[in-house]
């Protein structure tokens, strides 16, 4: 069901940022990499919706509060109300990803 | 908040140009989206991991006529928030 196994950390990101601008340290591009996600992290913080062209979007979902149970004893327990970070892929990536897919295996797509 | 905005969080921390910092912000997020296109997983911690799942094709149903079809076997992105977000939105 998992995809590949094959993970990619932040810092093997911030190296395949840094092959395609040399010019720039690593060092900054850490920064700027750690300063993008801070960033989205509080705006998400403040309920506010992001929206990344050709990305996707983030925005906040709030769960309402239901009873749940302790799976260990089968006890009822409330489990309150909470928000919860919620991603949308954009068109163009889940045509990207989902394209590549379709090109290896030739399957047609069924609307 | 859009990319406008990220480009102005990272021009403000580090002391590059307005147009460094968009070339890095574009850098980061097509870095991403080859990565997620070759089928690979991302992890970032602290914010959370983005994963390709294949799902097999299945027999689905339009809801507004009932009639059946086949759902061809797909790539889907998820997002999976870090126990450090999901805290954070409910601090």
């Amino acid at each position: 069901m998992q995809g590949k196994e094959n993970a990619l950390t932040k810092s093997q990101l911030i190296d395949a940022v840094a092959e395609c601008l040399p010019h720039i340290h690593r060092t900054d591009l850490e920064t700027a990499v750690n300063t993008v996600f801070a960033g989205m992290t509080k705006a998400l913080k403040m309920d506010e919706r992001i929206e990344i062209r050709g990305f996707g979007s983030f925005s906040v979902r709030r769960r309402a509060a239901k009873e749940g149970r302790n799976p260990r004893t089968g006890q009822p327990v409330l489990v309150p109300s909470r928000r919860a970070p919620v991603f949308s892929p954009g068109k163009e990536l889940k045509a990207r990803i989902n394209g590549a897919a379709a090109a290896q295996d030739g399957d047609s797509n069924v609307a | 908040m859009t990319k406008a905005d990220i480009i102005e969080n990272v021009y403000a921390k580090i002391g590059f140009s307005k147009k460094e910092s968009a070339e890095i912000v574009e850098a980061v997020f097509d870095t991403m989206k080859e990565i997620l296109e070759r089928g690979e997983k991302i992890k970032i911690s602290g914010f959370g991991n983005f994963i390709v799942r294949e799902k097999k094709s299945r027999i689905g149903r339009n809801p507004q006529t009932g009639e059946e079809i086949e759902i061809c076997a797909r790539r889907v992105l998820t997002f999976r928030p870090s126990q450090v977000l999901k805290t954070a939105l409910n601090g």
